[in-house]
């Protein structure tokens, strides 16, 4: 698998959040991470990027061993991420966050400053409005261009439509496919179940720092009972 | 009437260019803190240093070019020792606020017991460049043609590095990291080089402030301390982290600064926490200071 998190685990000073987590993410393939709040989803992309201290276990990329490195070195990687929250920089405008990540001289191949504005033109309308002053689901679609722009092989979304309106979160789901056909790898922790459904090939659902079951979304959906008692939904 | 009007004129003009010396050493500190959350309180003694740097290369008489030579030498010491500074303090970084502040405080005493081991404790005054020695006319008073200059350097030096900071990348990049330095790290951004960058420039603002101030302010030991708590005042006043809020808060605190001490002469470090206080009670992150911007 492309990539392959064994044992992983972390924590916040002395109480540990990841008791070991276990999970692969293929070329091209969505891994949509059910959980319920609290189980340890943020926690476990923190600490693949690299921003939270793994204690144990290991995270390889193409087979290699990306834990203890920095998350700039983690990003040169090829891992990306899409934080919950979002976490654009407010003061910038659309046009920084751009020229931030992607530099002003052109790449070779991958994405570039013209490939991220075809795909959001509501972006590319407001180059010089401050990142702050977006509406939720630009702003959404701001984390996602920064993220792209790092020419990513794998993309970690950590909730991705938390408080967007549906026709948003479909638009997102969208991206979410045409990224996934480019043979980008992504980890799309949800709550919007029809989300997920729409967009994984997979399902994982995560319990107090572990990851308790696997499947592939058609049977997934075919047990509600499964996400009645893993999630308390459904 | 023309008097009142020539001291008042006289006091404006004392309050800017102290304004744009606070703005100089602000900018330094405001970055540092906003980037890495630490409160560099040896950024006085730097300024001290400047100080002394300016009174021993420009010796009695300065032509303009050792002046110049003044400034230049003020600026490469400046620049290494910011970056051996922010090295300094990289290990801290997750440590609470407290012990960096402990770690720069002991910084500026022994930089200020050495600076006073080397030049003693007697006032250095230093003279301006001879080309901008002498008085001009202003409103009917006479007014230091050397403090105009400095306005003008001032007010240059304020423009330069607002548009550094507001209008090119490398300043976008600084004001994400202030903004939330994971997100930069987590988009490929190696930041302690940023951090560096800016620990050293802020640093070299200090000194090259330092040797500008020299002929207005002297060098004396004490004057790190007073020169510490203004540009403390103005970050405070401004908000943690924004330029713009060094500027305005810098312009402000000159003002109340020279009107405090003409106006009510025994009372101007009350006029002084006067301010600050009313700045705090309408506005708790200062003026421009975001709510995101500063994680406490
Ligand atoms: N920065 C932090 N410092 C200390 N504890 C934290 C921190 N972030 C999260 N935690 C704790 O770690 C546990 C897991 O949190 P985490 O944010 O990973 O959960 P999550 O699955 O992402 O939840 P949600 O669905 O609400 O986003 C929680 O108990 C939380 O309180
Ligand atoms: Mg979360």
């Amino acid at each position: 698998m492309f990539l392959q998190v064994n044992g992983l685990c972390s924590g916040y000073g002395r109480g540990t959040v990841l008791h070991g987590v276990d999970l692969e993410v293929d070329r091209g393939e969505v891994l949509g991470l059910l959980g319920r709040n609290g189980a340890g989803k943020s926690t476990l992309v923190m600490t693949m990027l690299g921003l939270v201290p793994a204690r144990q276990g290991s995270v390889r990329l193409d087979g290699r061993e990306i834990v203890g490195l920095r998350a700039d070195q983690v990003s040169r990687h090829g891992i990306a991420v899409v934080p919950q929250g979002r976490r654009i920089w407010p003061g910038l405008t659309v046009g920084e966050h751009v020229d931030v990540v992607a530099g002003r001289r052109p790449k070779a191949g991958g994405w570039s400053r013209d490939g991220v504005f075809d795909l959001f033109p509501n972006l590319a309308r407001r180059v010089r409005q401050p990142a702050g002053l977006l509406s939720g689901g630009e702003q959404q679609m701001l984390a996602i261009a920064r993220a792209l722009l790092t020419d990513p092989a794998l993309v970690l979304m950590d909730e991705p439509s938390e408080g967007l309106a549906p026709a948003v979160t479909r638009q997102i789901g969208e991206v979410i496919g045409s990224m996934a056909a480019t043979g980008v790898g992504i980890l799309l922790v949800e709550q919007d179940l029809r989300l997920v459904f729409a967009t994984a090939n997979r399902v994982a659902v995560m319990e107090k720092g572990e990851v308790a079951h696997t499947t592939d979304t058609g049977t997934f959906r075919r047990q509600p009972e499964l996400a009645h008692t893993l999630l308390g939904v459904g | 009437m023309p008097s009142i009007l020539a001291s008042n004129l006289t006091s404006l003009l004392n309050g800017l260019s102290i304004g744009f010396l606070l703005f100089t050493l602000a900018v330094g500190l405001t970055l540092v803190f906003g980037m890495m959350d630490v409160l560099n309180l040896a950024h006085g003694a730097i300024y001290l240093a400047g100080a002394y740097i300016g009174w021993y290369v420009m010796g009695a008489d300065p032509t303009w070019t050792v002046f110049l030579a003044a400034l230049g030498v003020a600026a490469v010491v400046g620049l290494l020792a910011g970056g051996a500074l922010s090295l300094l303090v990289q290990p801290l970084a997750s440590r609470p606020h407290l012990d960096q502040a402990l770690l720069t405080l002991g910084v500026a005493l022994i930089l200020a017991e050495l600076l006073s081991m080397a030049f003693g404790d007697d006032v250095r005054s230093v003279s301006p460049p001879s080309a901008l020695a002498g008085s001009v006319d202003v409103a009917g008073g006479s007014y230091p043609i050397y403090r105009l200059f400095l306005i003008g350097v001032g007010l240059a030096l304020a423009v330069v590095v607002y548009l550094v900071v507001e209008r090119t990348t490398v300043g976008a990049l600084i004001r994400a990291t202030v903004a939330d330095r994971d997100m930069v790290s987590a988009v490929g951004v190696d930041n302690r080089k940023v951090r560096i960058a800016v620990f050293g420039a802020g640093v070299a603002l200090a000194t090259v402030a330092g040797v500008f101030g020299a002929p207005v302010y002297g060098a004396r030991p004490g004057l790190d301390w007073t020169i510490l708590i203004l540009a403390l005042v103005v970050v405070v006043v401004g908000g943690l982290g924004s330029i713009k809020g060094a500027l305005v808060g810098a312009l402000l605190i000159g003002q109340v600064e020279t009107f405090g001490r003409s106006l009510f002469p025994e009372f101007a470090s009350f006029v002084l926490f006067g301010a600050l206080a009313l700045v705090l009670i309408a506005r708790p992150r200062g003026l421009f200071g975001a709510p995101t911007g500063v994680k406490v």
